[in-house]
């Protein structure tokens, strides 16, 4: 017989939401003591979500961004509170909502791997019997005593992921850790998480890397709005949100030319594995594929996408510029185009437009619209910035990160900061 | 919110740890034996404070000694020489020493640990640990300066030949401590209102400066009428102070003025306790 290690029941989480005001100054509760602030908008970021997981049980957990996983995460880890519903967990749990959190620059790597356990609830015998192995997989043996600001990201990574790997708990709860570094670590990351579903550990795994929700899970829940709108074998739950994600826009409203004889049919976004996506890293690549069905030859259309963000366009691609057309649109078709190495912000949403003219270049093929979005995920630390604020200003700068460089002169010293640190 | 308990599993099998995740109603728990359970952790956030401190200062240690000797030498010359401040009978130097003492460590503790959550924003919204620990190890920071700083306060005291009597220097330890949770009891109700109001973080150091002068530093509490000496005693600090000074120089005791302090910071600490728990809930959703 199965044993239960988590029980959620009618588990929801309501937020409020504000203008953008998280802390309140005390002035304004001291110049208004009795006037209430006006009651709050609220959302519920999680709602009625009810699920049991198997002891030994690997579960998936996907969704769109905003679909409650994280919060779901937070509240099996006690971070923060649930509004309503309850859950129970059997056994001792370790959480992995972040990869390094604690890492101090100006502390050794040593120093650094008992900080970092400690956080992560080892106690300091257990983290002195695993140091020689944590520093092994972490293959940072030569630098172990040297401050891990000197650290390239990769070992910085590696190092964070060795501390977190060698957690020991019954349950282990995982937020999209692995979304990060290059992909040889990758590879040892999903490598090592494969262990420790080997050995009979329960783990509560988010991700929007389905190749590895498919490998590595049990199961999958499919969460929407707060609540859990399918699980299942992962293949299936996959298939369903793949196909509910607006990349794929199976023509719901008919992207037609204005004469009505060049259809596109479909609009899919791949990531440089050719797999289906919508959430990209920073420095990606992205595919726009357009599925076309022409009823009539069209001679060299000169057709644009262009990506904006909510501050505007950002870039582009235009026949018109680079004088590269289809010969001729006939019958059904496919028009690929690929952005390299686009480093957009994390935590950012993307629109792409698309619009065309015919082959004298003014007479309009397709008037501009609107044919995908898509998201940029990743922390700050991925994107290479350590400001204390960073991952909350995110959202809010600038779209397009651009190696930069500051530089302090003083009548002394000459100091070169090149940024992002990557 | 949650209270991992051990229940008894089916038999032959170990008990199972439970953690059971609500919404938590009542205030009155305030899971003081978790701070135990995590206890590590509490360690090497210490460590890290006092580690990453000495590392970054160029003078390093000397700022613990130079804080308080520059203090010294500055107040001596004013309020000793030029304003004539009364000093117990006790050359003024020492005496002015023998109470920044006591006053660094709680002023070092009270600024870190007001602060201590804002600054482990981090850790506290990807980590689930009792967030007491956080301003509790930012308390405990300023220990290794204090201990130098005291090194300081034993050669001042060779050199005046001045030497406690044996048995009251054993309270020492005891008034260290209590300084220590005067800091904590302050702290940990700042810490809370920071993370929701961060006009805190401004009135910190505002604070610190009108409690120094409140308290019996730069002077001697008999300045004070006999009959408010024992209300006096509301400032805590000034319990420690005079307490320090009777330990390590001598003169008398500070009897009931020590009283009213130690049921001061029992009520600020155990209201700043509750205020902390209630706060607690939120602070991942807030900070």
């Amino acid at each position: 017989m199965s044993e239960v290690a988590i029980r959620v029941e009618n588990l929801g989480k309501q937020y409020r939401l504000g203008p953008r005001e998280r802390y309140k100054a005390l002035r304004d509760v001291l110049a208004n003591p009795f006037r209430r602030s006006p009651p709050a908008e609220t959302f519920w970021a999680l709602r009625d979500v009810s699920f049991e997981v198997q002891r030994g049980e690997v579960v998936g957990v996907i969704g769109r961004n905003g679909a409650g996983k994280s919060t779901l995460l937070k509240i099996l880890s006690q971070i923060t509170e649930p509004t309503t519903g309850s859950a129970e967990i059997h056994g001792r749990v370790g959480s992995l909502l972040e990869v390094g959190t604690g890492f101090h620059p100006e502390l050794t790597g040593r120093e650094n791997i008992f900080l970092n356990g400690a956080i992560l609830g080892m106690r300091k015998k257990e983290i002195e019997s695993k140091f020689d192995e944590i520093v092994a997989f972490a293959e940072v043996e030569k630098f172990i005593d040297t401050p891990v600001k000197h650290y390239s990201s990769g070992m910085r990574m590696r190092l964070a992921f060795a501390v977190a790997a060698h957690l020991e708990p019954e349950i282990l709860l995982v937020d999209e850790v692995l979304a990060v570094g290059d992909a040889s670590f990758q590879k040892k990351c999903l490598g090592k998480m494969g262990d420790v579903a080997k050995q009979g550990r329960t783990v509560l795994f988010v991700s929007h890397n389905m190749g590895a929700i498919e490998v590595l899970c049990h199961r999958a829940f499919l969460l929407e709005e707060g609540k859990l709108f399918a699980e299942g074998p992962p293949k299936p739950v996959i298939q369903q949100y793949l196909a509910s994600l607006p990349c794929i826009t199976d023509a719901p409203k008919k992207l037609q030319s204005v004469d009505r004889e060049v259809e596109i049919e479909a609009v899919i976004l791949r990531s440089a594995d050719g797999q289906p996506a919508n959430v990209f890293s920073p420095g990606e690549s992205i595919t726009i594929e357009l599925l076309y069905h022409a009823k009539r030859p069209v001679a060299r259309p000169a057709l644009w996408v262009v990506i904006s963000s909510r501050w505007g366009a950002i870039c582009g691609a235009d026949m018109l510029l680079d004088d590269c057309r289809p010969e001729r649109l006939d019958g059904r078709g496919l028009i690929r185009c690929t952005f390299h190495n686009l480093r957009l912000m994390p935590h950012q949403t993307f629109v792409i437009r698309l619009g065309g003219y015919a082959a004298d270049g003014h007479t309009l093929l397709f008037p501009s619209t609107e044919i995908a979005h898509f998201q940029v995920e990743g922390s700050a630390r991925d994107a290479g910035y350590s400001g204390a604020m960073a991952d909350s200003l995110l959202e809010r700068f600038a779209p397009v990160i651009v190696p930069y460089q500051w530089e302090f002169e003083t009548a002394r010293s000459n100091k070169q900061i090149t940024l992002p640190r990557k | 919110m949650s209270q991992p308990t051990a229940i008894e599993a089916p038999a032959g099998r170990q008990p199972a740890v439970v953690t059971r995740i609500a919404p938590s109603h009542g205030w009155l728990d305030l899971r003081l034996r978790q701070i135990w359970d995590y206890r590590d952790l509490l360690y090497f956030l210490v460590w890290r404070d006092i580690k990453v401190r000495y590392k970054q200062t160029v003078l390093g240690a000397m700022w613990a000694i130079l804080q308080p000797v520059l203090t010294m030498v500055v107040f001596s010359i004013f309020f000793g020489k030029l304003a004539g401040v009364k000093s117990d009978a006790l050359p003024y130097p020492i005496f002015v020493f023998c109470g920044l003492l006591p006053w660094q460590l709680f002023a070092y503790a009270l600024n870190e640990s007001g602060n201590s959550l804002v600054t482990n924003r981090a850790l506290i919204t990807k980590v689930y640990f009792p967030r007491l620990i956080i301003p509790i190890a930012a308390v405990l920071g300023g220990v290794p300066d204090f201990a130098i700083a005291f090194l300081v306060m034993v050669l001042l005291m060779l050199l005046y030949g001045i030497f406690p009597t044996g048995w009251i220097l054993l309270t020492l330890p005891a008034l260290v401590v209590f300084a220590l949770i005067t800091a904590l009891a302050v702290g940990v109700w700042l810490s809370a209102l920071n993370v929701e109001y961060r006009d805190v973080r401004y009135t910190i150091p505002f604070l610190t400066q009108i409690w120094f002068f409140a308290t019996p530093i730069a002077y001697p509490s008999s300045l004070l009428p006999e009959s408010v000496r024992a209300i006096y005693g509301i400032n805590p600090m000034a319990g420690v102070v005079d307490g320090f000074r009777w330990a390590l120089l001598g003169g008398s005791p500070p009897g009931p003025l020590l009283g009213v302090s130690i049921i001061t910071v029992v009520v600020v600490l155990v209201t700043g306790l509750i205020y902390f728990r209630r706060m607690e809930r939120t602070f991942a959703d807030v900070i």
